[in-house]
């Protein structure tokens, strides 16, 4: 079958929604598609725009996957709008005049903004907020403004939004609302107040039932002031010179009218249950489209069209019906929530309302006339059981007899809501359409224990997140009627988290682990709770790690300042910050390799690894390390590893800031800083990112004004980029935020959980990170830097301190009552030049081997190539020739 | 019984492991922090590395543990039996404390080295 041309024109996040989909079913290739776009960009997150005032890029916000528009039956003309439509004989015309012709033509143009006609509006300094332009314009605005008050006219959802970025640029901000209220769509009267509450607390004026009558212009033609023709307190006007319009949306329809294309009373292209214009070759869907007579200025309406379309594209019959409007969000840190039949419309509809104002907190639930089932409800000030009531709506019989508990708040601290159980068809993620049903499924099929893995099988929970406390809620039920208990224990030996025993050892005082399991568990400890107080007293007290008792609490690693290896020898990584080496040291590291006939290898994390060192040998080995300067690296600990770097703009030519210092000073800062797991971090001095940065735990990545900064990254076995934090910083900001994070992260996490898992597990996630290490919202700050200045004032090279402490060094012997004997059964064989443990059938060779020449083993000082024959290629599994058995003891 | 006398008792650090030679055999010797001195074969049985005297003590329920430094499985210090793989057991030694100082007897079981 010959291909069919797809036109799509528009590229917002629903023209790219369809794409995704047409190609994702699209199997047999029977459609070629063409996006027409007017925006300079391809589908980036709208709903997510306010991001970009807080540190996201125009490329973080990108919704388009990575190779996606190099799919070969997919092309997109950036910055070419659609002027006309010819539907006698199919084909559009752009501005620029090219005409393509088209099978199937998909309006997805979105909206605009719309600004009411008050005299004035054009002035400079008076904006939308709708695209990424804007809200450049807006920040110019904001720049240059006199007067340092920017006004919102609108006080719906998105206006508020706005009143959140015209705040964190820094203006004085006030919300001018022609309703009585503010969000009047989604809240009623009470709602609204307590909302007013919370935002007025914040510093930004509320003016609602106010009408703006006029605004008014200075000599320049930049807007000065508004003009009020109805305020409730009288007041006559506000002087500000920034001017955001967010009175709501009208759908881009003009095409459709251009061509004939019936459309609504009040705007927007008519269409049918398929998404169906009144010509049967030309969709709309989004914003631009009177689904039903309603025109929904939502995404995820927008996102269900889109589905509708493709399916109906490729022969289904799809349809769409409508679309629940409920809405979850946190604006200026306020949960606000509106579901189902909010305002109570419903003939007979039962009422019930919890409010408590000292706390800000207003809930209403509405039920049906016999109380039976759940209609809609509004939450302010805390929308914890948001999921559950939702998931609750149309369910029948699902609530309780006493209705009243599902809002008031639950003495026994179960959270309202606890106790109901959900139907299965009840819609859990409503971004993804996941039902309680398939979550609970995924859970028991794939024996799933956290919501990371309800994420990774089902994709709840993965776009705006708010379901997220909903499938822990989910996951502990499934658990607990599962018999698996879900404890945070940390083992037998402590009922208490991680994170619960680092608050009672820093808060109590407690030095010792036999001090704590005394008073706060039972039995000696194990291998896991020894290492983890062990990193507790090391993160809060800095110190010596194997000082006294603690030196009975560290595993191996710890214990030896070594990684024990599989055949019981040690490598050792000596610290090369940010990845530099003199050629001195680089010599001092090759002749103490050669000397201990130790594997050499370089690691990812740009150092040198050295391998195969016996026990005995560490002390020797180090000595000769601490005397040229090096020290530990600290590739045994948990603690931070490496600063990846690049050279940067020292000898880059496309570096812009100087990288490779920056690693230095870092990781001089955070050296031996004992944590829940491994740090890695990396510093690239431009965005090319040789440093591979954002799979970096701490990724800091160069700009031209300064540092962005990227938070919890990894590479291992889920890898996971790190996403951006804050951008173009100074390195001042950059060390205070750096600092915060991990003192948080090491206060807070459990025991081997790295950065990203532990942001995730955060309710709110890196934005919460963000309220407590910028906004200081817990009041910590102040702490965290206290604690990090601590550590960075005490740092102690581990080796250095053991060198110089004879009892520390007697641990460095396999035999107690013969110190100088070594290990007789670790065997090496050399393998390319290198040593390497001998495997079963070289062991076997070597053990019976009284024919063997033995070859001693040299010492450190001696010339390794009297002693040993010239390296050979040696093929792996290959028994090696006698003559090269290195060293096995006499 | 052919006693082998290792080392002096404050060489052991409570709760931490030392190898020693007994008559040939490598063991580990372990000073419990509650008092008891006790050692076992040093060998892993599963890693065939010399090595559980570098390992952590601790505690499984009631009996007295070491955790292999390489996969963490738990030996009872008391019996040599392995708790977390079956049929599992390493050399238990007996052990004397005399006038401070730590003496290590052989053990039938444990692997020698000519």
């Amino acid at each position: 079958m010959s291909a069919r041309s797809l036109v799509v024109v528009g590229h917002g996040m629903v023209g790219h929604r369809l794409c995704e989909a047409v190609r994702e079913r699209d199997a047999g290739q029977v459609w070629d598609v063409t996006v027409l776009a007017e925006e300079p960009r391809p589908a980036y997150d709208r709903v997510g725009l306010s991001a970009y005032f807080t540190g996201s890029t125009a490329d973080d916000l990108s919704l388009v996957a990575a190779g996606f528009l190099d799919h070969p039956r997919l092309r997109v003309r950036l910055g070419e709008p659609v002027v006309a439509v010819d539907r006698a004989v199919r084909t559009v015309r752009t501005a620029p005049g090219h005409t393509y012709r088209y099978d199937a033509l998909v309006l997805a143009t979105g909206s605009v903004p719309f600004v009411p006609p008050v005299p004035g509006c054009e002035a400079a300094g008076c904006h939308v907020y709708r695209t990424i332009e804007d809200l450049d314009a807006i920040s110019a605005s904001a720049r240059s403004s006199r007067t340092g008050t920017g006004v919102v006219i609108g006080g719906g959802l998105l206006g508020l939004e706005a009143a959140n970025a015209l705040r964190s640029l820094g203006l004085t901000t006030h919300v001018v609302e022609f309703a009585p209220r503010l969000m009047p769509a989604q809240v009623d009267d009470a709602g609204g107040q307590t909302l007013r509450a919370h935002i007025t607390g914040l510093g930004i004026g509320v003016h609602t039932d106010t009408a703006t009558e006029r605004i008014e212009a200075d000599a320049a033609g930049r807007v000065a002031r508004l003009v009020f023709g109805r305020h409730p307190e009288g007041l006559a006007g506000l002087d500000a010179d920034v001017v955001v319009f967010s009175a709501g949306i009208r759908p881009r329809d003009e095409l459709a009218r251009g061509c004939g294309l019936a459309v609504g009373e009040r705007g927007g292209v008519v269409v049918d249950e398929g998404c169906r214009t009144s010509d049967e070759h030309v969709y709309a869907i989004g914003e631009c489209a009177a689904a039903g007579g309603r025109v929904y200025g939502l995404v995820a309406p927008g996102y269900a069209m889109a589905e509708v379309v493709a399916d109906r594209l490729l022969g289904g019959a799809a349809t769409f019906t409508g679309a629940d409007l409920s809405t979850k969000l946190k604006l200026l840190g306020v949960d606000v929530a509106s579901f189902g039949d909010a305002f109570g419309t419903t003939p007979g509809a039962l009422p019930i309302t919890f409010a408590d104002p000292v706390t800000g907190v207003y809930k209403k639930l509405v039920l049906s006339d016999d109380a039976t089932s759940v209609l809609g409800g509004i939450l302010v000030g805390d929308a914890g059981e948001y999921g559950t009531l939702r998931a609750l709506v149309g369910a029948v019989g699902a609530v309780p007899d006493d209705p009243a508990r599902l809002i008031l708040p639950a003495g026994d601290g179960a959270g309202a809501g606890a106790g109901v159980t959900l139907p299965a068809e009840a819609q859990i993620c409503s971004c993804n359409n996941v039902t309680q049903g398939q979550i609970c499924a995924a859970i028991s099929d794939n024996g799933l224990t956290d919501v990371a893995g309800i994420k990774g099988c089902t994709n709840a929970g993965t776009s705006c997140g708010s379901c997220v406390p909903m499938l822990r809620t989910i996951l502990g039920q499934q658990l607990a009627a599962a018999g698996i208990e879900v404890s945070t224990a940390l083992c037998e030996h402590f009922d208490h988290s991680r994170a619960e025993l680092f608050e009672l050892v820093r808060v109590r005082g407690i030095t010792t682990f036999s001090q704590l399991v005394a008073e706060h568990g039972r039995g000696r400890g194990c291998e896991v709770c020894r290492p983890v107080v062990a990193s507790i007293l090391a993160s809060i007290h800095n110190g010596y790690i194997l000082d006294g008792e603690r030196a009975a609490l560290q595993d191996t690693n710890d214990h030896m300042l070594a990684n024990m290896q599989k055949d019981g020898t040690y490598s050792v990584i000596p610290r090369l910050p940010g990845g530099e080496v003199t050629p001195e040291a680089l010599i001092l590291i090759g002749e103490v390799a050669r000397d201990f006939r130790l594997y050499t290898k370089i690691t990812g994390g740009q150092r040198i690894d050295l391998l195969g060192a016996r026990a005995e040998d560490l002390p020797k080995i180090w000595k000769r390390l601490t005397d040229a300067g090096l020290e530990s690296g600290h590739a045994y600990g948990k603690s931070l590893r490496t600063v990846k770097s690049c050279v940067g703009e020292t000898w880059c030519r496309y570096g812009v800031q100087d990288s490779t210092t920056l690693a230095i000073d870092l990781e001089l800062r955070y050296r031996g800083l004992r944590s829940p797991h491994k740090i890695k971090m990396a510093v690239s001095g431009c965005a090319r990112e040789c440093a591979e940065a954002r799979s970096k735990d701490v990724g800091v990545i160069a700009t031209e004004l300064g540092w962005n900064l990227y938070l919890g990254g990894n590479g291992g076995h889920r890898p996971r980029h790190a996403e951006l934090f804050a951008a173009d910083l100074d390195t001042e900001t950059l060390v205070r935020y750096i600092d915060r994070f991990l003192m948080f992260y090491v206060r807070t996490a459990d025991r081997l959980q790295r950065t990203a898992p532990w942001v995730e597990g955060l309710d709110g996630g890196l934005a919460h990170v963000r309220e407590v290490i910028v906004e200081d919202a817990l009041g910590i700050c102040a702490e965290l830097d206290a604690a990090m200045a601590h550590h960075v004032d005490t740092y102690q090279d581990e080796w250095k301190a053991t060198l110089a402490d004879p009892v520390a060094l007697r641990r460095f012997t396999s035999f107690v009552n013969a110190p100088d004997t070594p290990d007789p059964d670790i065997l090496h064989v050399l393998d390319r030049g290198q040593p390497r443990p001998a495997r079963d059938g070289e062991r076997a060779a070597l053990i019976a081997g009284t024919t063997l020449p033995v070859v001693r083993q040299p010492g450190p000082h001696e010339s390794v190539a009297a002693a040993a024959p010239a390296p050979a290629a040696t093929p792996a599994l290959v028994l090696p020739d006698p003559a090269e058995i290195t060293w096995r003891s006499a | 019984m052919n006693w082998t006398d290792v080392c002096a008792l404050e060489d052991l650090t409570p709760d931490r492991g030392a190898g020693a030679l007994v008559d040939g055999a490598q063991v580990a010797v372990f000073r419990l922090s509650d008092g008891p001195v006790v050692a076992v074969g040093n060998t892993d049985p599963i890693s065939r590395a010399n090595v559980l005297c570098r390992g952590l003590v601790g505690s499984r329920g009631a009996r007295a543990v070491v955790f292999s430094p390489l996969h963490k499985q738990a030996f009872d210090l008391v019996t040599g039996e392995c708790l977390d793989a079956e049929g599992v057991r390493i050399p238990v030694h007996p052990v004397e404390v005399r006038a401070g100082r730590v003496l290590v007897g052989p053990a039938g079981t444990a692997r020698r080295i000519a």
